[in-house]
């Protein structure tokens, strides 16, 4: 038997988690040192076994299957297996949850002061449920990492966060914890009303009544969009991205966010594909207002970390966008987003908390002029700016090109919106570079800030290496997901016919005509 | 002619070995010295449990159904009907009722002592209502039904009280007496109609005759009020909605070794019964206990997410939380299959663990002998006592049922069933309440992780059997999701074994 690799990374950091547990308590400062070195030690050897997946010679990037499947019965009974697989979708996402936690561990060896020893844990369960929930190919399995993520999570907030952490770690609990449990009961019909099959490479063979559809599509959508978040249902992100420590933002941003998006692309799509179509344009509608609307409140934030968190749903409006246009192109362009943003808004929450370390203070009208006091931490935050507009040449704009060309045949109106979109993102990111970067100080404290350590440094470079490699060598990531995504957008030719159908009755009937099925049941209403 | 073989008595061995034992340990408590009574029989009355589950551990080796006790003449020189019924449903509810007052008697001693009423005669009234479980579970005739159920009842009342020289324990006897005895007669009373109609008090002779005359739709008023009045009694005894109202003052007044005891194995005893009840006697009339099973659930869910949360004390949480469990215990009864059964079987074990971790940890957490009550006792526990707190934390989760801890499992099990019978939308109303249940269980993990509270130290000099069970409950509801194999193939086992039996 092979060597069971998904298993390994995803349950070493949760060993380790258990270890850091069991350092013995002692004097404090020593505790919380070894509890960083080992957290530190347990997510880079997770990071260096998750990148030999790609040099496994069990995996084949060309091929859209999952692969280096694990399989063990574990309630066979009930159709509970326990299956863990990746293909072309998950694996990015496996990589860049391996490839964050440490920079997370690097990001809080100054900042977090108190119980280091939980913190620490909490973040190595964290990457754990994360890394279990892009790893599991068994719903139910998928289901249980995706919920028990919730705890470290609502733990890291709650205990490290800022003034009102209370507050946002509720509100995030609640909101996504809805969510999921109606996935849940969408999961249990999906079950008894299928194949009685929680195995997910099936889950798209199976075919399911359009009406019966709509209604898990609603259900997996409350939880996926939430996750997302779409907006209407953002309101829990800026709070939490505001309390939450720098790590905690930069995990929340560069990961769990992913994790909607994800399940739209592992389950929505392929196993509910009349009902995606049904629903397709109110996710553009979604997406656009998502766009628009998150850039402009982005424009009136004083807080930089809140005006980072609508950028957020900003971008990630592009996302859903390319999910729901399902080419092969969008739907390469999307998982290429998610993770530029993944790399990219981690680093500036990260480029936050430098100076919030230094000055305790994220209110945007009391820095300026930075460029003279620290210069170095001004050429990174100007880069990753520039990555976050999508200037050519950085990543953001390879994943932006794609979504926007591959949506514009299917969602042609969206999509010029959406790029509408673009230049409010440009404008309020270059207005924040303005009033930080250049200009002058506004308060005295900005005059004494120390450039960048030694440490802060080592934390961006893998940040700015991977811009800068999928920025002008996109194929390294895009022949990862190329088959994947063809698969996904092949079989969803219905789906494409049926989108084109409604761009023909945009005006006024937008819904009417959907599916023969749908349309006669409409009509018996 | 009755012949007092000893097949006829083999299947109610272990219940007989235990009333032996009963009357032999309230010797050895009033002949023993009297600062050694309770240690004595605290002892063995464990001993006693334990010898009572190796019993039915021998009788059920294999999966046959055995009765005992019969009475009268019936054809060829059968007896008519027996009194008692030993089937494998009756043993898994039987093991479940004996490992939690086990685990509630290791529980009680430390608190016991410091309450200063570590007297002999708790154990002895533990034992007493343990075979009135016990009894309950295996009745297959109207009269065994209710001797158990009294047998328990009564036990009961004077366990709440126990502690005598606390007004509010005085209270909670008296209430759970008043209200207890109430539900009693309602149980009689509906009990005396089935007689009326049917004839007979075998559960047997009353299920065909019931289905006879539910097919020519005659009786029907009679039989509805006497469905409706047996489901009310039940109702009181699980603490379903409305008939709850005794719940939260009896769980704070009582003795937390008594409410850690009142939580689990009664519960566990009556929803066995109901099962029973539902499956053989009233199984013709599915359709209007389904109804009826409804209705309950879903007040029973709601009163008992929402009143959880505006409590303070914590014993009253609970007892909130333990009226929401019963809710969703329900919903998984709704339809009458055999999933159904075997959810809430799953169901109760993982519940019956889970509140007796709870309430294990109240007991557990006081500093210089006064027990943190309120969630404001709480506050920053997490600084004060990071084990303690952390394990609360894990069977806080479980309550609010968050993967991976059991007590999602047992949700997936109840709400997979509805889905499986066709409640889509029960299920659906029942996740949502079970969010807003989290919302409780959330503002104990505020207090205990996110507030600042005092920062006096907790005692942490309780007995080592009692920190060694709850460490072990916790440990049950965190691993539990390695050992859903043997759990699930028993349990569906003793489902199958029940409608096994009401087909007899």
């Amino acid at each position: 038997m092979d060597f069971p690799i998904l298993s390994t990374i995803t349950f070493l950091p949760l060993i380790g988690a258990f270890m850091i547990f069991f350092i013995m308590n002692g004097e404090e400062e020593i505790v919380a040192h070894n509890a960083k070195l080992a957290a530190l030690w347990t997510s880079l050897i997770t990071l260096g076994l998750s990148i030999s997946i790609l040099f496994n010679h069990n995996y084949d990037p060309s091929s859209a299957d999952f692969q280096l499947v694990e399989t063990h019965q574990w309630l066979p009974q009930l159709g509970l297996y326990y299956r863990l697989g990746v293909d072309g979708i998950s694996l990015p996402f496996v990589l860049l949850t391996a490839l964050l936690t440490p920079i997370c561990i690097l990001v809080s060896y100054k900042g977090i002061t108190q119980k280091v020893k939980g913190y620490m844990a909490a973040f190595l369960a964290l990457e754990s449920f994360v890394i279990g929930v892009f790893c599991a190919t068994d719903l139910m399995l998928f289901y249980v990492f995706w919920e028990a993520m919730l705890i470290p999570m609502f733990l890291i907030i709650g205990i490290w966060g800022g003034e009102k952490r209370v507050y946002a770690a509720l509100k995030f609990f609640l909101y996504t914890f809805v969510g999921s449990v109606l996935m849940l009961v969408a999961i249990l019909y999906l079950f008894f009303a299928g194949g009685e099959t929680f195995d997910m490479a099936q889950l798209p063979e199976l075919i399911i009544d359009p009406q019966v559809q709509i209604w898990l599509w609603l259900a997996f959508f409350a939880a996926f969009a939430v996750k997302v978040p779409m907006w209407p249902f953002h309101t829990w992100l800026p709070d939490a991205h505001v309390q939450a420590p720098t790590a905690g933002s930069v995990i929340l941003a560069g990961v769990l966010l992913k994790m909607g998006a994800y399940g739209f692309l592992r389950l929505s799509l392929p196993v509910l594909p009349e009902a995606s179509a049904f629903f397709a344009p109110m996710v553009f509608a979604l997406s656009v207002i998502a766009i628009i609307y998150a850039a402009l409140v982005a424009l009136m934030q004083q807080d930089v970390k809140k005006m980072i968190a609508y950028s957020s749903v900003s971008h990630m409006g592009f996302i859903t966008l390319g999910i729901f246009a399902a080419t092969t192109e969008s739907i390469q362009g999307a998982l290429m987003q998610m993770v530029n943003h993944g790399l990219v808004s981690s680093a500036l929450f990260m480029l936050i908390g430098v100076v919030y370390d230094r000055m305790h203070t994220r209110d945007l009208n009391r820095f300026g002029g930075l460029v003279k006091v620290i210069p170095l931490y001004s050429l990174v935050f100007v880069f990753f700016v520039m990555a976050s507009v999508a200037l050519p040449g950085t990543n953001s704009f390879v994943g932006e090109f794609l979504i926007l060309v591959g949506s514009y045949s299917v969602a042609a109106t969206p999509t010029i919106l959406a790029t509408l979109g673009v230049v409010l993102g440009a404008a309020y990111m270059l207005w924040l570079t303005k009033r930080m970067i250049f200009g002058v100080p506004q308060t005295a404290e900005v005059n004494r800030l120390v450039d960048m350590d030694k440490r802060e440094i080592a934390m961006f470079l893998p940040l700015i290496f991977l811009v800068l490699l999928l920025g002008l060598y996109p194929n390294a990531l895009l022949h990862l997901t190329e088959a994947s995504a063809a698969k996904l957008s092949g079989r969803l030719g219905a789906y494409h016919e049926t989108l084109k159908e409604n761009k023909n009755h945009i005006i006024g009937k937008t819904h009417s005509m959907v599916t023969p099925e749908a349309a006669t049941q409409k009509g018996a209403h | 002619m009755l012949n007092f073989a000893l097949s006829h008595i083999s299947a109610a061995l272990p219940e007989i070995f235990l009333s032996a034992s009963i009357l032999v340990l309230l010797m050895v408590g009033v002949f023993s010295p009297k600062d050694m009574a309770a240690r004595n029989v605290s002892g063995l009355s464990l001993a006693a449990l334990v010898i009572s589950f190796l019993f039915l551990f021998v009788e059920h080796q294999t999966f046959n159904v055995k009765f005992a006790f019969p009475y009268g003449q019936g054809e060829g020189g059968q007896p008519a009907g027996y009194f008692y019924i030993a089937d494998f449903f009756a043993f898994y509810a039987k093991t479940l009722i004996l490992l939690a007052s086990s685990v509630a008697i290791i529980l009680a001693e430390d608190t016991l002592k410091k309450l200063k009423i570590h007297k002999f005669e708790f154990y002895i009234l533990i034992l007493i209502a343990t075979l009135g479980m016990m009894v309950m579970t295996s009745s297959t005739h109207l009269l065994t039904l209710y001797m158990g159920l009294e047998l328990m009842s009564f036990s009961l009342y004077v366990l709440a009280s126990f502690w005598r020289d606390n007004s509010k324990s005085s209270e909670a006897g008296l209430k759970y007496f008043v209200l207890g005895s109430l539900a009693s007669g309602i149980m009689l009373f509906g009990l005396s109609y089935i007689y009326g109609i049917v004839g007979d008090l075998s559960f047997g002779t009353i299920n065909s005759a019931i289905a006879i005359l539910h097919a020519q739709e005659q009786h029907v008023l009679p039989l509805t009020v006497a469905l409706v009045m047996v489901i009310t009694a039940m109702a009181f005894k699980l603490s379903a909605v409305p008939f709850h109202m005794w719940t939260p003052d009896v769980y704070e007044g009582a003795p937390t070794p008594v409410t850690a005891f009142m939580s689990a194995g009664p519960k566990i005893a009556a929803f066995a019964l109901l099962m029973r009840l539902l499956v053989e006697p009233f199984s013709a009339l599915n359709e209007d206990w389904t109804q009826v099973l409804i209705a309950l659930s879903l007040l029973t869910m709601v009163v008992g997410a929402y009143m959880a949360i505006v409590q303070q004390n914590l014993k009253r949480l609970l007892a909130y939380s333990s009226i929401g469990h019963v809710g969703f215990m329900l919903v998984g009864l709704v339809g009458g299959t055999i999933q159904g059964v075997h959810a809430v079987l799953v169901y109760l074990t993982i519940y019956g663990l889970m509140t007796l971790g709870a309430f294990g940890m109240l007991m557990l957490l006081r500093r210089k002998d006064v027990y943190l009550e309120t969630i404001d006792d709480i506050a920053g526990l997490a600084e004060r006592a990071p084990a303690y707190a952390f394990m609360l934390l894990l069977i806080m989760f479980s309550v609010a049922g968050v993967p991976p801890l059991a007590g999602f499992f047992a949700k997936f099990y109840v709400f997979g069933a509805a889905v499986a019978a066709g409640y889509t939308w029960l299920a659906i109303v029942a996740v949502l309440l079970s969010v807003v249940s989290a919302f409780y269980v959330l503002r104990i993990i505020r207090a205990m992780y996110f507030d600042k509270g005092s920062h006096k130290p907790i005692d942490m000099l309780a007995p080592m059997p009692m920190r060694v069970v709850v460490v072990g409950l916790v440990l049950f509801l965190v691993g539990y999701i390695f050992m859903m194999q043997p759990i699930d193939t028993i349990s569906y086992k003793a489902a199958e074994s029940l409608f096994f039996s009401a087909s007899l």
